[in-house]
């Protein structure tokens, strides 16, 4: 019996690394073909990261990152502005309400982006009548692609802890409702509300679809744009979006996993980035 | 004194009722939010898809019957099928060659982690990131070209093509499958594997007769789960593809964009609703089997 199941251990270990080399090389590969792609002209590298340079050479390029890093920062606060008090609300008036808040935030899911543009761009025609054509606009969209993801993150940090009891307190201690918000509940849920930032961040970093549809521009756009006139600093400036993604993203997962292993309430676990969609698609 | 009595829950009703449309005030800002840009875009596209120059129609819907659109869905639904395939198997090999390893070990953590992100990656920088790797003159084809002396587009150049999306697509679909099978190999007990051992069954049979079956409906929900995800993909493809539009998203975009030809738009709606027709029923099956699978391996 020993010597079968040392055989399997060994027949096991060997499958285990074919399939992790065979793969790994598969993953790796268009890293280093994209790491060589943009070394080939030495000028690229250092302009990337000479901004006056490159908002003179590539100005549809700096103008596309600016308008990312603003959609960005602007949906998570919007996002978290929507998602956070209505969660919390609903937790603690209208527990019947919870049902319809999930399947409206889980929505999205069910909608391809390509579809939700086509029903979002007479809304936009509107936006832009009011609010005129600037890529900001976007943040509106955006806030609804990332709801399932942010949701997700935000119910399952309010079910680790008990939201009633703690308002309740607060408010027999003379709390009005905003100091309940901001000083008691919001702290405690801080760390999904960051890994619901975090993800927000990410999906609005690699979105294309909208913006490039509703004739606004980010940095999808832009780096789709540059491919047709300068491949190499497409290439490099795609690789420097991933590795700032991926960073964003073992981020989130490093507290995640910080939180699984530090208290006995999984918080993030839900809301790692498992994806029923490709959001930057 | 029985009118006092009867008309006391009656006030506190009446009371409850007013503090619980006080409570709803407190939802309104979100769910005017979502009306206006989630709710609203979506009945724009279901009765777009039913509305023609002079009311109701089915013209739009009966315009999906024409040959140029039957075959977008055709390849669409290829594209996916495939991609989902080839992930669903290699994602479910590396799944389980993760099961064999330390549960808390550093490779496990480390791809699982990675798994995570890639799932994520799509759209412009992954078509970029092929095109560096076997583009025309990528990295590997220069490479391939320069050593080997092989032409890997010598039977004409597939990376435009189903052949290559359903390549760049496996990309996000193998993590994917990673992320979403793991749960249902980990649920496996090594008592079973023991079990069949002590009633004197194979590996053969442990496959076919204990572990397959209670796999089955947990890789199928995988696998349906990735056809919607490339099914839905759109930046992918478009990045890619600029001549012609071969699938339903970019036919969806040809529709949005051309305004030259009127009622097309409400075409595009009616294609829109088709593949949120397929992608719910995709969904509505991956829930029902995602039930089956929680039952042994929850």
């Amino acid at each position: 019996m020993a010597g079968v199941i040392a055989r399997r251990a060994r027949r096991q270990r060997a499958f285990r690394w074919t399939v992790l080399i065979v793969l790994g090389v598969f993953f790796v590969l268009p890293f280093i073909a994209m790491i060589e792609f943009s070394t080939r002209d030495s000028t690229t590298w250092p302009a990337l990261f000479n901004w006056p340079e490159l908002s003179e050479r590539y100005p549809a390029l700096a103008e596309g990152i600016t308008a990312s890093l603003l959609q960005a920062a602007l949906t998570a606060l919007l996002m978290l502005v929507l998602l956070v008090p209505t969660a919390v609300w609903v937790r603690l008036r209208l527990p019947r309400l919870r049902r319809l808040i999930e399947f409206l935030c889980l929505l999205p899911l069910t909608i391809p982006a390509i579809v939700l543009v086509v029903g979002l761009a007479p809304v936009y025609a509107w936006v832009t009548y009011f609010l005129g054509g600037s890529s900001l606009t976007l943040v509106f969209a955006y806030t609804i692609l990332v709801l399932p993801y942010a949701y997700r993150a935000i119910d399952a940090g309010l079910s680790a802890i008990d939201v009633k009891t703690l308002a309740e307190a607060a408010r027999s201690l003379g709390a009005s409702w905003a100091t309940v918000m901001w000083r008691v509940v919001l702290p405690n849920i801080r760390s999904a509300v960051l890994s619901a930032a975090f993800l927000s961040v990410a999906l609005v970093l690699g979105e294309f679809t909208i913006a490039s549809l509703l004739n606004r521009t980010n940095l999808q756009v832009a780096i789709n744009f540059l491919g047709k006139s300068s491949a190499t600093m497409s290439v490099a400036v795609s690789l420097t979006a991933l590795l700032l993604a991926f960073v964003l993203l073992l981020l989130l997962s490093l507290l995640g996993g910080r939180r699984r292993s530090g208290s006995t309430v999984d918080t993030v676990a839900t809301a790692a980035p498992v994806a029923t969609k490709e959001p930057a698609a | 004194m029985a009118e006092i009595v009867a008309d006391v829950p009656q006030r506190a009703t009446t009371r409850s009722r007013l503090r619980g449309v006080t409570a709803l005030l407190g939802t309104v800002p979100f769910f005017a939010y979502v009306t206006i840009f989630l709710v609203i875009p979506t009945l724009v596209v279901v009765i777009g898809a039913f509305a023609g120059s002079g009311g109701v129609t089915l013209e739009n819907v009966k315009a999906l019957g024409s040959s140029y659109i039957l075959e977008a869905f055709g390849r669409s639904i290829a594209l996916s099928l495939l991609s989902a395939l080839i992930g669903a198997v290699l994602g479910a090999l590396l799944a389980y060659a993760l099961v064999t390893a330390k549960p808390d070990g550093i490779l496990r953590r480390v791809v699982t982690a990675a798994a995570g992100v890639l799932a994520q990656f799509g759209g412009v920088t992954l078509a970029f990131a092929f095109l560096a790797t076997i583009g025309l003159s990528g990295f590997l084809t220069v490479w391939l070209r320069d050593t080997f002396d092989v032409d890997i587009f010598s039977g004409g150049v597939w990376l435009f093509e189903l052949p290559g999306l359903t390549l760049v697509y496996t990309y996000f679909q193998i993590p994917l499958m990673v992320i979403v099978f793991l749960p249902a190999l980990d649920g496996i007990r090594p008592q079973w594997r023991e079990a069949t051992e002590s009633l004197g069954g194979t590996t053969w049979q442990y496959w076919t007769r204990v572990a397959g079956p209670l796999l089955a409906p947990a890789f199928l929900g995988s696998f349906l789960l990735l056809f919607a995800n490339s099914f839905s993909a759109y930046a992918t493809a478009a990045a890619l593809v600029s001549q012609g539009s071969p699938l339903i998203p970019l036919q969806i975009r040809g529709a949005l964009t051309s305004e030259v030809l009127l009622g097309q738009q409400n075409v595009g709606k009616a294609m829109a609703l088709g593949m949120v027709v397929v992608v719910s029923v995709v969904m509505a099956l991956y829930t029902l089997l995602q039930k089956r699978t929680s039952k042994w391996l929850g």
